[in-house]
């Protein structure tokens, strides 16, 4: 990132009027094969800030890409609609798309609505697995990769740091992130429920699924020890074994096997109960009435639901699990008006220090002024004085720096300590108008030259 | 008799109480670690009580009902926070520390206050031999309560609809053996505790008193437990039964604290 484009961006911020201006799409707006078109990688992300810097309307930015968003977060000191349209033009033409590609699919915000949307994302209540703990990462690493390549500046740290803090107190403080939301999560939790840490367990596979690959991924997460795949067809299941990192057995082996694995996971398709009462019992006789757990997830169901109820056995089916998860659901929806409570009060808080930076901003434009107006009156008083000693110059210099000083010293005073005051001087460009602090300095100057000479 | 101790560390508890279920809710490291702080300082100041009374009555409290209930109480504290700080679990807390506060309250509520005897006898001996004896008591005590959770959390999980503190207990197999090492330490201290009074009677009297119900069913508490031990290490009987066998083991705890020492007893009155 140049230092220059690092510079001005500070500037901008310095004087005080920004405003952070949000495009993006995500799994509500848009199908997912349009987010497949519309997705960043990481390294995309970073150009796409940088590029978005370098077009002079955007002075930070952050591209925050998921599987079911990508967003592009910007800071403008220009007003209007110039930003969110350079944004939603740069989106377009990086992803090779035309206009009407994304029409009615791209969401915009700017100001506070900007600031809401990001902390809701990270809270996890915009997700499509409602407080799912991934995108508080994603949104860490999206930010981390627009930090180390200079491509954000004091707002937008301010704001990713803000909408971190309150990813982290809304699975802190609250319930969202709490109970699993998966079919695959469920099984596997319930299954800590019995054994605490599955280190050291051993798990088998019995058939192959998509849900069952997403058990066995998260028993591999939990570090889960031997890991055997039984399948009708031995090469499938070779292949199988190959892909999740254990062992394949043959079918024919299938109930000798039963003895040793703590955790069973059946998803194989026929009529017939894979498992039946009679099998689970002497597999339970084999192993000493040791604990098994078995998660049922074919349908038809592959175990006999009568294994149930003898002793040590736990059995879960898809039903079960569904349940479950559906109840998880409810509990988590419940947690919403606590966690926007949370983003409520961290909006609030960054608002009000946007509002004290503009603030400050309009105050050091007015020092600027008063300093402006001060040197030209005296640059035309001096000219008339020509008897003054140059330490008599130096008193009238500093004795006016100090008025200079004292009229601004309270109000900025005031402005940083005073949190309500500032929610009060929201409003300020109409300050800023007032005191024509955006008009060049020369036009001013020349009035009061005119002024002196009368 | 003043209790204004007992009371105080009587409203550490519930506050510490307090803070395990917020930590059981909330989830919330600091509010564990609060509960556990503020669980210490109720036993401190219950510790503090104890020993006041150990001061008027110049014996351990173990000869009245209050004190032997309140040594009880405060015995189940400690040895609760051991296993809290070996099994690194919280969760079980909200569950145990009620315990503790509705122990202190029936000590307070039924014991009168104004009984402080003179000691009968003395000597390290025998206070340790009491003292012991109740620490079996209150790993057994907890032992029942992990036991008890295990049922409920077994249940749960085959049958209702686990709710959030099914998913914040600890799992089954972490409950057993927390359940186990509660009674290992009942059993050691209970063996210990048994023989220091064989030996103490043996040096006043120069016989054993085999006998006495009290002594007969504290044989049978041992053999139970002792037999609980064994079968646990069954895969077969793992699990549910275990923990039944362990709940009802402590039916016996509870009659030989208190039916026997009201009743069939003359010199264990109450302890």
């Amino acid at each position: 990132m140049p230092m220059d484009s690092i510079t001005e961006r500070n500037d901008a911020t310095a004087r005080g009027r920004v405003a952070i201006a949000l495009i993006g799409c995500n799994h509500r707006t848009a199908p997912v094969e349009l987010r497949e078109r519309v997705a960043f990688t990481p390294e995309q992300a970073v150009r796409a800030a940088n590029e978005l810097c370098q077009m002079g309307v955007i002075e930070e930015a952050v591209v925050v890409s998921t599987c079911n968003r990508s967003e592009l977060y910007g800071v403008t000191s220009e007003s209007g609609e110039s930003a969110p349209s350079a944004m939603v033009s740069y989106f377009t033409d990086f992803h090779k798309l035309s206009p009407a590609d994304l029409s009615g699919r791209l969401y915009r915000h700017a100001g506070p609505e900007a600031v809401r949307h990001l902390f809701r994302v990270a809270s996890g209540v915009d997700s499509m697995l409602l407080g799912e703990a991934e995108i508080l990462g994603q949104v860490r690493d999206a930010y981390n990769r627009a930090l180390e390549n200079g491509s954000t500046g004091p707002v937008l740290n301010r704001l990713f740091q803000g909408a971190l803090e309150v990813g982290k107190r809304a699975r802190a403080e609250t319930e969202i992130g709490a109970r699993p939301m998966s079919v695959a999560l469920a099984g596997v939790k319930l299954a800590e429920r019995v054994f605490g840490e599955l280190k050291g367990h051993s798990a088998l596979i019995v058939g192959a699924g998509a849900v069952a690959e997403q058990v066995v991924e998260h028993l591999r997460l939990r570090g889960i020890g031997e890991l055997r795949v039984v399948n009708r067809s031995l090469a499938r299941a070779q292949e199988l074994a190959r892909r999740m990192g254990g062992e394949a057995s043959n079918w024919a082996n299938f109930e000798d096997l039963l003895d040793q694995p703590d955790i069973i996971v059946t998803s194989v398709s026929g009529s017939e109960h894979v498992l039946t009462r009679a099998i689970v019992e002497r597999a339970m006789a084999a192993r000493s009435g040791r604990a098994l757990f078995v998660i049922d997830l074919g349908v038809p169901r592959n175990v006999d639901p009568e294994a149930e109820s003898l002793y040590n056995v736990y059995l879960f089916n898809i039903d079960h699990l569904g349940e479950i998860v559906v109840q998880n659901k409810k509990a988590r929806e419940a947690e919403l008006p606590r966690v926007e409570a949370i983003v409520d009060e961290h909006v609030t808080k960054f608002l009000a220090w946007q509002s004290s930076l503009e603030a400050a901003g309009l105050l050091d434009a007015f020092r600027a002024r008063l300093d402006a107006e001060r040197r030209s009156l005296l640059a035309a008083h001096f000219a008339n004085l020509e008897g003054l000693s140059e330490s008599e110059r130096a008193r009238f210099e500093k004795l006016t720096e100090d008025l200079i000083d004292r009229i601004v010293q309270l109000p900025s005073a005031r402005v940083r300590q005073a949190r309500k005051l500032r929610r009060q001087l929201e409003g300020l460009a109409a300050l800023r108008e007032l005191f024509g602090l955006d008009d060049a300095p020369n036009e001013s100057n020349g009035d009061s030259d005119d002024e002196v000479q009368s | 008799m003043n209790f204004s101790m007992d009371f105080a560390a009587l409203g550490l508890y519930v506050a510490s109480f307090v803070g395990y279920t917020a930590n059981l809710y909330r989830d919330r490291r600091w509010i564990g670690r609060v509960a556990t702080l503020l669980l210490i300082l109720a036993l401190v100041a219950h510790y503090d009580a104890l020993l006041e009374r150990s001061r008027i009555i110049h014996a351990i409290p173990y000869d009245d009902l209050y004190g032997s209930m309140s040594l009880f109480a405060w015995l189940v504290g400690v040895t609760y926070l051991g296993l809290e700080t070996y099994h690194r679990q919280r969760a079980v807390g909200s569950l145990v520390v009620p315990f503790i506060i509705f122990w202190m309250i029936v000590a307070i509520s039924v014991a009168p206050s104004s009984v402080l005897r003179a000691p009968r006898a003395n000597g390290a001996l025998f206070a340790l031999h009491i003292t012991i004896g109740i620490l079996a008591y209150a790993a057994f005590a907890i032992s029942f309560l992990l036991s008890l959770i295990y049922l409920v959390q077994n249940r749960v999980l085959r049958h209702g609809k686990p709710g959030l503190a099914f998913w914040r207990f600890p799992a089954l197999d972490v409950l057993e053996r927390m359940s186990r090492s509660s009674v290992w330490v009942g059993l050691v201290a209970l063996l210990i505790g048994t023989s220091l009074g064989f030996v103490w009677e043996h040096r006043l009297t120069g016989r054993f008193a085999i006998a006495d119900p009290k002594v007969l069913v504290t044989l049978i508490v041992l053999a139970v437990y002792a037999a609980y031990l064994m079968i646990v290490r069954a895969p077969a009987w793992r699990g549910a039964r275990a923990a039944l066998v362990c709940v009802c083991n402590f039916g016996i705890v509870l009659f030989s604290y208190t039916i026997v020492n009201l009743y069939f007893t003359n010199f264990h009155r109450f302890f």
